[in-house]
């Protein structure tokens, strides 16, 4: 049994405390927009914000996330108005499979709460998602025109 | 009725007025526009035809049987109806018919298959004939609802007007009427330059769900009572399951049931997906490898390397003149051996399919890029008649070609069997998906080229060492047993022809198919094809003392659409003016596809061994470009694509099975590797060419070919993460 706290809400979840979070999150609390890719914390697919930090949830156990707050893909919009990087990325047609894009927009989201006008440099570092379709023209578009706006 | 369906995609089952059920899927195209017995849509909604259902309040859902996986065929198959039916494009929207369904009405939405860059052009023609169809019905609906001609009314944005008298009305007022009419037997495709919607850079369809987590891909399904299945094959490919120890495995939480999967895999069945790979790893499995246990890249290399000798047999796939006794008798020959590896598809989302199966009836949801062959496999594997078979597509995360199998359908169905009454969701480790791909196929080729004594080229000798495709997923295509597919860009004349007249030219595959399974891998054949002409053209321009831009020019000169995207990149990234300090370039061209494609790149290397990618200029010329947003990010998702493949990429062979097992030993490019592709379409009409694919072929040859500019050293081997060559 592990207590997360996931969008707000607290989930009381059937699950052994070294159960990656990312399959707690998908299976047992039923969130499936957080995406599995690799499962060695490599791709990105399934990055959510653990106390406001992008955290590649394959990486790491309940037990670790147990007591935080954590965000997902779902819980990123705040009552019901999309988050701008969510519009951003609907305005600029990002996606293509979009299968990736869960885990790229709250990467994005993450380094926009840090670094709200961030340069080319910065994307660089801390965009490190595997995109297989290719989207990071868009994915860099996008994000100057947020922090543009 | 399926609640995991997005709004935008609203698949949900339409009732078949006049059931007829086929006899399955060996019945020809026959595409229907219409009848007298009215078709409705779940909702109630009548069909216009197969194509177009018009709801009363003025929404247009138009079908589409092509998979959308990123691609945007979705997007621009639904622009192709809408342009003919003079719809309102804000209020479109798209649902895909099942095969079954199609099936059952004699294959009223023709071909579902989505490779080979066709989504488009291979449906553009009666696709814009179901919009085109389906506008003349409702006008005449109002014309006889108002006792007019036809012919004094017209349409536009979904409302029709009687010119004379000003009246007006909309199609959802008469699409119950419409419906009822008898379809006209012919009708007239708009005047290419009467386009408004073709041609126009639209948003996507299917974009808002991709943002909030609420798009379902297969790995999303669920179903009531549904467990969750992980597999394991054997991963010596051909090699067989002797013995499993289940009783270690049973009493582990959440675990079901560990059932055998034909004779090469077996899965475990759990409650969650994480416990059923929890008990996967932890079960004991011994396989028959079998001898191709003993197969090795070594070994594979050593045998492709004997295809090369010109004693051995080929197949001549492109031929004019006598190309080896111009050899033989040339002032000089310049000669090189290039390779090119197995590439996994690595799709973001790994294999996955749901199936339930009863005694009566078995389904699958499942991404597939074919959702035809997905439905045969279905039929196969239940061993149930078409008509209690049916295939629910689902979002893929990628397709790139590994989504036209059918392997991953199939198991699940076997799964699902031993399990009746009970859905399961089988999802691949990203493990089995490397260690189960169907790979870019491996190739050697050895290029001679012969000059006369003024540095003309006399002749050209490719010949080609390696894996055929169609041996092994299509032997009925091979001709007389040569594969067509692997001269793709090599051929004389139609979709994939060779650009340069050259004297005296020979072109030829020895074939050699190890046991690795290959498959369709975006771009093809076109892959290795490119780097081998452009490369080897690089070194034949400078063994002549020429730019590599005027030595191609002088040879293309009975190829001018090769010639003109070739010229449209040289313009765009300056070829005629210096690169900026430090910065060198390279340029390739090729066909495939049906389009003519070329590339150029701006590059930094530093200590011979870190690539800076500054710049890439790509252009196409696919006859017509439906959505240039779309094209624009195919292009740039290509180059992507072709660069992961040529610095991190490369499978390799070790004890008959695949060595990489994930993104740390199979990589792909990173934001921070990836200049801005600046895309230049010059469409010059009259042919509908591919999109998805053809530019990914320029990709490495344009780069490899800046490398030797900025080193002086030929790189003739794919990926470069072999001769510690990465990106800066
Ligand atoms: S699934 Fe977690 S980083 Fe890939
Ligand atoms: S949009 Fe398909 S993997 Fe990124």
């Amino acid at each position: 049994m592990a207590n997360l706290t996931i969008n707000g809400k607290t989930f009381t979840l059937d699950v052994e405390p070294d159960t990656p979070l990312l399959w707690a999150i998908r299976e047992n609390a039923g969130l499936t927009g957080t995406k599995y890719g690799c499962g060695i914390a490599q791709c990105g697919a399934c990055t959510v914000h653990i106390d406001g930090v992008a955290t590649r949830s394959c990486g790491i156990s309940v037990s670790e996330a147990e007591g935080k707050r954590i965000t997902t893909i779902e819980g990123l919009a705040a009552g019901g108005t999309l988050h701008k990087v969510q519009e951003a990325w609907i305005a600029q047609d990002v996606p293509q499979c979009g299968y990736c894009q869960s885990g790229m927009i709250m990467a994005v989201a993450a380094l926009l709460n840090e670094k709200p006008k961030p340069t080319d440099a910065d994307i660089d570092e801390a965009i490190t998602n595997i995109c297989r379709c290719g989207t990071f023209q868009q994915v860099r578009e996008a994000i100057h025109t947020i922090a543009s706006a | 009725m399926n609640k995991h369906v997005s709004p935008r995609m609203n698949r949900r089952a339409f009732v078949i007025g006049s059931a007829t059920l086929g006899a399955g899927l060996a019945i020809g195209l026959d595409i229907p526009f219409g009848g007298p017995a009215v078709v409705r849509a779940a909702d109630g909604s009548p069909e216009i035809n197969a194509w177009v259902v018009v709801r009363p309040d003025d929404t247009v859902v138009i079908r589409i049987a092509r998979s959308e996986m990123g691609q945007g065929s979705l997007t621009g198959l639904a622009q192709l109806v809408a342009e003919e039916l003079e719809c309102d494009w804000t209020k479109v929207t798209t649902e895909y018919p099942t095969p079954g369904q199609s099936v059952a009405r004699k294959r009223a939405w023709g071909d579902f298959s989505t490779g080979g860059s066709r989504g488009i052009r291979s449906s553009q023609d009666y696709v814009r004939k179901g919009g085109a169809t389906a506008r003349v019905m409702l006008i005449q609906a109002a014309a006889d609802g108002w006792k007019v001609p036809a012919s004094e009314c017209t349409a536009a944005n979904s409302v029709i007007t009687h010119t004379p008298s000003g009246k007006t009305t909309t199609y959802g007022r008469v699409a119950e009427a419409a419906a009822k009419l008898t379809p006209p037997a012919d009708v007239k495709l708009k005047d290419p330059k009467d386009w408004r919607l073709i041609g126009k850079g639209v948003k996507r369809l299917d974009t808002a769900d991709k943002t909030t987590g609420t798009m379902i891909y297969g790995i999303d399904v669920k179903l009531p009572g549904m467990l969750n299945a992980a597999i394991k094959d054997c991963p010596v490919f051909g090699g067989t399951v002797k013995s499993f120890d289940e009783a270690k495995i049973t009493d582990m939480k959440g675990v079901k049931k560990v059932v055998k999967v034909g004779d090469t895999a077996v899965a475990v069945v759990a409650d969650t997906w994480w416990h059923a790979k929890t008990a996967l790893e932890a079960l004991p499995i011994v396989w028959n490898e079998g001898d191709n246990a003993k197969v090795s890249s070594e070994s594979i290399a050593k045998w492709l390397t004997e295809g090369l000798d010109n004693e051995q047999p080929a197949y001549v796939g492109n031929k004019n003149g006598d190309a080896k006794a111009a050899i033989a008798g040339a002032a000089r020959k310049i000669e090189a051996v290039y390779n090119y590896p197995y590439q996994n598809h690595a799709t973001m989302e790994p294999m996955n399919a749901t199936a339930l199966y009863t005694a009566d009836k078995c389904e699958v949801w499942c991404g597939t890029q074919n959702g035809e062959a997905a439905f045969a496999a279905v039929l196969e594997a239940s061993g149930l008649p078409a008509e209690k078979c049916d295939v629910h597509k689902v979002m893929p995360g990628g397709g790139f070609g590994r989504r036209g199998m059918t392997d991953y359908v199939r198991q699940a169905v076997a799964i699902a069997k031993q399990m009746p009454g009970t859905p399961i969701k089988l999802l691949w480790s990203r493990e089995e998906d490397m260690a189960h791909g169907r790979y870019h196929p491996i190739t050697q080729c050895k290029m001679t080229g012969a000059f006369d004594a003024n540095d003309n080229l006399v002749a050209l000798h490719y010949r080609l060492s390696g894996q055929s495709i169609l041996f092994s997923l299509r032997p009925e295509a091979l001709q007389n047993g040569m594969d067509p597919a692997a001269f793709q860009g090599f051929a004389q004349s139609g979709e994939a022809a060779f650009g340069y007249s050259v004297p005296n030219l020979l072109i030829e595959h020895a074939m050699r198919n190890p046991h690795v399974p290959p498959g369709f891998w975006r771009g093809v054949n076109v892959n290795h094809n490119a780097i081998y002409m452009e490369c080897f053209m690089d070194e034949l321009a400078h063994a002549a003392g020429q730019d590599p831009l005027e030595f191609r020019r002088k040879l293309m000169g009975n190829h001018p659409k090769h010639l003109a995207v070739l010229n449209a990149v040289a313009e765009k990234i300056g070829w005629s003016q210096p690169a900026p300090q430090g910065v060198y370039r390279g340029i390739a061209q090729v066909m495939g596809y049906g389009s003519y494609v070329a590339g150029a790149a701006e590059i930094s290397v530093t200590d011979g061994s870190k690539i800076k990618v500054h710049r890439i200029v790509a252009s196409t010329d696919p006859g017509y470009v439906v959505n240039p947003a779309q094209v624009e990010r195919q292009i740039a998702g290509s180059f992507v694509y072709g660069l992961s493949a040529l610095f991190y990429g490369g499978c390799t062979v070790k004890d008959g099975r695949i060595e990489q097992t994930n993104f740390d030993t199979y990589n792909s490019m990173r934001i921070n590797e990836m200049p801005k592709v600046e895309a230049v379409m010059v469409p010059s009409g009259g042919f509908w060419g591919g999109v998805g694919e053809p530019t990914i072929g320029v990709a490495a040859p344009a780069v490899l070919n800046a490398y030797f500019a900025a080193t002086g050293k030929r790189i003739r081997s794919v990926p470069l993460r072999d001769q510690n060559i990465t990106f800066a």
